[in-house]
């Protein structure tokens, strides 16, 4: 029988590795940017500001990514704004995921009023507007990183609700289902031992899924100023300052922006890799 | 295993499983109105029938005849709506989970679809070893190892996911998941409909083996009476919810009674080397 699979699988590994080595990088730049940071990334400089990146003329040396128009430095920034965004892609994805998958989980594999109550609340949940919801509850909250990650858990349970419900009511048709049913497993059982590890796949892509869209409201609300001071670095925040002056310093705006979009991506497609790379199907 | 002859005479006996009247109807999704609960479609309809220990009981029936549907309602996946269903003398039709869990490792099944009756994340010794640590088996392992060797697979299957075997292995993993638990009682539902010919020949010759070796009661649900004819000892005919013919193999391929035995009769499409003019 021809087996596909060694090539299949090369091709997920360069999506992993790609994807994973760009997010270790983070991690490794996030945890030790106190230590990395050429400058301090709250230090201002009036002398020294909209100083362009390293390879321009009129560079300063130290200053790689150049300055913002307050002199802060451009790189020093975004290693700190890092701490920020995977802070809250972690405890922001990682608490969606415990409620959002367990509420689905019990949905589709319960079914009855279970499921009416929490699909009913997920269809109530989906019509607010998710970003006016966030600032709403930011509102009543009070800024800060704790709202931040309320905010998104609060609001982005049902991505993951509607996901693993669907999912989980696909696996109990199955008849291994009926077949721990005949051996005697009791329901919860079932749940737990024969649903859970099929929904797992889905449950890992939407996580990182999740950090990566974490991170991007994390900097929409920076960028409307509801995160948390304006003068910490975050990348949406920088992202804010930097179109105030795009004309004059384009880099305190691209930088962060690339930084932004290699992270999400990376997240959606570190999931993706994952979710291959654990299917002993490989579908 | 307690499936001998001598009990059938014996005084008070009781047969393996004793089902009077019984009903299922399901609701039918498809109808439902806008408000109130959808109405229901009768499946079986009032169903008299017993099976001895150590019978094979083939089970025939056209699509939509409720064959499955009664093999379910044997082992309470679903709950019959009307009539009983005695199991060794106790009344399963309305045990809720708590009270059949001691029986279910009394009856076992093994399912049409090879491929869906095994959980995919699952090796094929941990989906066999399942239900014996679920009973509180004894030298577990050992008992899988003895299973896959009945069943002609051999232990290194252990380690495999269902995935890795071909359909025919697919089942045979399936078969030796219920026999494993050693019950008195296994449903074979459709387990051959979905293998190619020379894998159903196997199978088939394996749970011959295995019913004559291990005193098993049988019940094997087939649309296929060619099947039936080789494993079964007893035959029931099943048409729209009802038993149309309930009689020893022999009879009914001899003389069948019902005019829809005999239509499904004719409609096995083997040739007949006493029929010239083919």
């Amino acid at each position: 029988m021809l087996d596909g699979r060694a090539a299949v699988r090369r091709r997920i590994n360069a999506r992993l590795w790609l994807s994973g080595g760009w997010l270790a990088l983070l991690a490794i730049v996030a945890l030790l940017a106190p230590w990395l940071a050429p400058k301090d990334p709250l230090a201002q400089d009036l002398f020294a500001a909209r100083l362009p990146p390293f390879w321009m003329a009129g560079a300063e040396p130290g200053f790689w990514l150049g300055t913002d128009s307050l002199g802060r430095d451009v790189l020093s920034r975004i290693m700190h704004g890092a701490r920020i965004a995977l802070a809250v892609a972690l405890v922001a994805g990682i608490a969606t995921c415990l409620i959002g998958s367990a509420l689905g989980l019990v949905a589709g594999f319960m079914r009855g009023w279970a499921d009416r109550i929490i699909s009913r609340l997920v269809d109530i949940w989906m019509a607010f507007p998710p970003v006016l919801f966030a600032i709403l509850l930011i509102a009543v909250l009070g800024t800060g990183l704790h709202s931040i990650i309320i905010a998104i858990v609060v609001i982005d349970w049902t991505r993951f609700c509607r996901v693993v419900r669907a999912e989980a009511l696909n696996q109990s048709a199955m008849d291994y289902v009926a077949s721990a049913k005949v051996a005697g497993r009791t329901r919860l059982s079932i749940m737990v031992r024969e649903i859970l590890p099929n929904v797992l796949p889905t449950i890992v892509a939407l996580v990182t899924l999740e950090m990566g869209i974490a991170v991007i409201v994390e900097a929409i609300l920076s960028f409307v100023n509801l995160s948390i001071s304006t003068d910490a670095p975050t990348w949406g925040g920088m992202i804010a300052e930097g179109r105030i002056s795009i004309h004059q310093a384009w880099w305190v705006l691209v930088f962060p922006l690339v930084t932004l979009f290699l992270t999400v991506l990376s997240f959606s497609q570190f999931g993706e890799g994952l979710k291959d790379h654990f299917d002993p199907v490989l579908r | 295993m307690a499936g001998n002859g001598s009990a059938t005479n014996a005084p008070g006996h009781l047969p393996l499983y004793q089902v009077r009247g019984l009903k299922v109807a399901l609701p039918d999704l498809a109808a439902k109105p806008l408000f109130g609960p959808p109405p229901r479609i009768d499946i079986l309809t009032g169903l008299d029938f017993d099976i001895e220990q150590g019978t094979a009981l083939g089970i025939v029936g056209g699509s939509g005849s409720g064959k499955s549907t009664l093999g379910r309602a044997l082992l309470r996946l679903i709950e019959p709506t009307g009539g009983t269903i005695r199991f060794a003398g106790t009344d399963i039709t309305h045990l809720d989970e708590t009270g059949l869990r001691p029986l279910r490792k009394r009856f076992h099944m093994i399912f049409q679809d090879p491929m869906s009756s095994l959980n995919p994340r699952r090796r094929v010794g941990a989906i066999i070893a399942d239900p014996l640590h679920l009973h509180g088996f004894d030298r577990v392992r050992e008992r899988v190892g003895e299973a896959l060797d009945h069943v002609g697979l051999g232990r290194a299957f252990a380690a495999r996911y269902p995935h890795e075997l071909s359909g025919g292995q697919r089942q045979r993993v399936g078969i030796a998941r219920a026999i494993a638990l050693e019950p008195e009682f296994i449903l074979a539902d459709e387990i051959v409909s979905g293998l190619d010919v020379s894998s159903q020949a196997q199978v088939l010759n394996l749970l011959e083996r295995l019913v004559a070796e291990l005193g098993l009661t049988l019940a094997f649900i087939s649309h296929d009476l060619s099947v039936i004819r080789r494993l079964c000892s007893e035959v029931m005919v099943l048409h729209r919810g009802q038993i149309v013919e309930h009689a020893p193999v022999g009879e009914v391929f001899a003389e069948p009674r019902a005019a829809y035995t005999r239509q499904l009769l004719d409609a096995i499409p083997l040739p007949d080397p006493d029929q010239p003019g083919w």
